[in-house]
């Protein structure tokens, strides 16, 4: 088995290069920082929510392919969902990476990410900072919060 | 260049395998390998002398306070330290610059002085002058690096014109791999009325290094980074300065007389070792000494430099690789991007192939801020590395570009 095209699939290295809904997000009222303080990544996310629904979401930041793959998939997958929902949607890709099963649609991309323990929180990174917007958590979020 | 191939068989852990390949361990900079040597020193100790030091009235006492003491006058035969009570054994660099800045520094640096660092010092060199001067109202003032990351010496030339209390600077940057002009630095600082620290954990494992010629007052290293044990390490200092200084961390062992109500201090050293200190990590790094003395500093050097020399022309040649750093004066220690692959990712498709480098800002974020970038990968050299490590380095980042399309 090839583990490293497990890891960068296809659907990862598009997004990496072209990361979808990298802007920010006009009229959002929902915003949160993520930090990964280990590597440096960086990401600054806005939401807007309109009737308890992802109306819109958008991402900025800096960052390696798993991080900004996961961030830009992340913003395809939640927008138009309630906030439970994207809720249940960040559930189900944490426990894929806790070797649970396989996540939704295009969020399965990610499932190599298991194989490679030292890159879980990159993955993890974005949708941290989502559940921290949708929450209205002012605290930048950083990945050495003691959850995982 | 040395014989690697004599060498190798004396590190068990290079026999180990990585995802089926060869290991390639290009880390140095973070930590070494630790030859048989060093282990069995440290299992012989355990083995024979093991005992409580300086305390004990039976023989086996003694022969652990010798095999400390011995230690300790190994270090500082090494390093020409000014006597081998200039010697405080330490937990590594970080412990020994903290406790510069606490000692010396808590009782110098007032309200309105001016502490020097650079933008090239590792954060073990910046966050402890940072407390020491948010604690005293004190300025911290980061000297400037030049495009091709070097100390901008103009720069330091103003920042002394504060007459700083303390001027403090990495001997070899961990990030740049910069050999700086060491020497020249300090007798401006001196000039300039400052105390001098230099940050020896890049340095010590790698150059032939002479604090006296230095003329530095305080000198940090880390074992770890030179064949001995973590937690293994040294501040070597200057007796004169290191016996006006008030005590680091109170306890056993660096006491003379405790009253109920105050105490009086042991002679320097031990003054600054309060409890039981690690013995095994001394007794390993003086075996650790020992083993490159063996070889010799300069040729340990050449061997190193030779491969960094190797490298850059070997990754310049690939097309959309950067390399950071001074083309001369520097040390086996090789920084480099990769198209816009971000150094993470290099770092985890390398390691499939047995290749161990290190990816992010190597604890240095303000140089990274200066550089541009948010990460770089590196490689760094030790005396077990060959060409061959090249060969698979380069071989690993080729694979990289596949996978990525790089260059676009």
């Amino acid at each position: 088995m090839n583990d490293l095209s497990d890891l960068y699939q296809q659907v990862i290295l598009d997004h990496n290069r072209n990361p979808r809904n990298f802007r920010a997000v006009p009229g959002a009222n929902r915003s949160a920082e993520g930090y990964n303080p280990l590597c440096g990544d960086r990401i600054s996310l806005q939401v807007r929510v309109d009737d308890d629904v992802v109306a819109d979401v958008g991402f900025q930041g800096s960052g390696c392919a798993i991080s900004k793959a996961a961030a830009s998939l992340m913003t395809g997958a939640v927008q138009g969902k309630t906030t439970a929902e994207a809720e249940t949607l960040f559930r189900a890709f944490r426990e894929m990476l806790a070797g649970g099963p396989v996540a939704p649609g295009k969020l399965a991309a990610f499932s190599g990410v298991r194989a490679f323990p030292a890159r879980v929180k990159c993955a993890n990174l974005s949708w941290h900072t989502l559940s921290a917007a949708l929450a209205n958590r002012a605290e930048p979020v950083t990945t050495e919060s003691p959850s995982d | 260049m040395l014989d690697t191939a004599t060498l190798r068989p004396d590190f068990p852990i290079l026999t180990r395998r990585e995802h089926g390949h060869r290991l390639v361990y290009l880390d140095n900079a973070a930590t070494t390998q630790k030859p048989r040597q060093v282990l069995d020193a440290i299992i012989h100790y355990y083995s024979t002398h093991n005992a409580n030091v300086h305390r004990g009235a039976y023989g086996l006492a003694v022969e652990a306070t010798e095999a400390y003491e011995t230690a300790r006058q190994t270090v500082a035969r090494f390093l020409n330290a000014w006597a081998p009570e200039g010697v405080v054994f330490t937990r590594g660099t970080t412990e020994s610059i903290n406790l510069v800045a606490a000692s010396w520094g808590r009782t110098h640096v007032k309200a309105g002085d001016t502490v020097v660092v650079t933008a090239m010092d590792h954060h073990s060199n910046i966050v402890p002058w940072q407390i020491l001067c948010q604690e005293k109202g004190a300025t911290l003032r980061m000297v400037e690096i030049t495009a091709d990351g070097r100390v901008d010496l103009s720069d330091y030339g103003r920042a002394l014109e504060a007459k700083p209390k303390i001027v403090a600077f990495p001997y070899v940057s961990n990030s740049l791999g910069t050999v700086n002009p060491a020497a020249q630095l300090a007798k401006l600082a001196h000039a300039a009325g400052a105390v001098v620290v230099v940050d020896g954990a890049q340095s010590t494992p790698h150059l032939r290094v002479d604090v006296q010629a230095l003329d530095c007052d305080f000198y940090a290293l880390s074992g770890h980074k030179m064949l001995a044990p973590m937690g293994s390490g040294a501040l070597v200092a200057k007796p004169a300065l290191l016996e006006a200084m008030p005590p680091y961390h109170g306890g056993g062992e660096m006491i003379e007389r405790v009253w109920d109500d105050h105490s009086t201090w042991n002679k320097i050293p031990h003054k600054f070792e309060g409890g039981t200190p690690n013995v095994e990590a001394a007794v390993g790094l003086a075996a650790a000494i020992a083993y490159l003395e063996e070889l010799g500093m300069d040729r340990v050097a050449a061997h190193e430099q030779a491969l960094a020399r190797v490298t850059i022309e070997r990754l310049t040649r690939i097309e959309g690789v950067t390399v950071y750093g001074p083309r001369e004066h520097r040390a086996g220690v090789v920084p480099f991007t990769y198209g816009d692959i971000h150094p993470h990712d290099l770092a985890t498709i390398l390691d499939r192939d047995g290749v161990c480098i290190r990816a992010g800002h190597h604890c240095t974020q303000p140089l990274m801020r200066r550089l541009g970038v948010p990460a770089t990968a590196r490689a760094s050299f030790y005396i077990y590395n060959d060409v061959d490590d090249i060969d698979a380095l380069v071989t690993a980042l080729r694979k990289a570009g596949e996978l990525f399309g790089v260059p676009a």
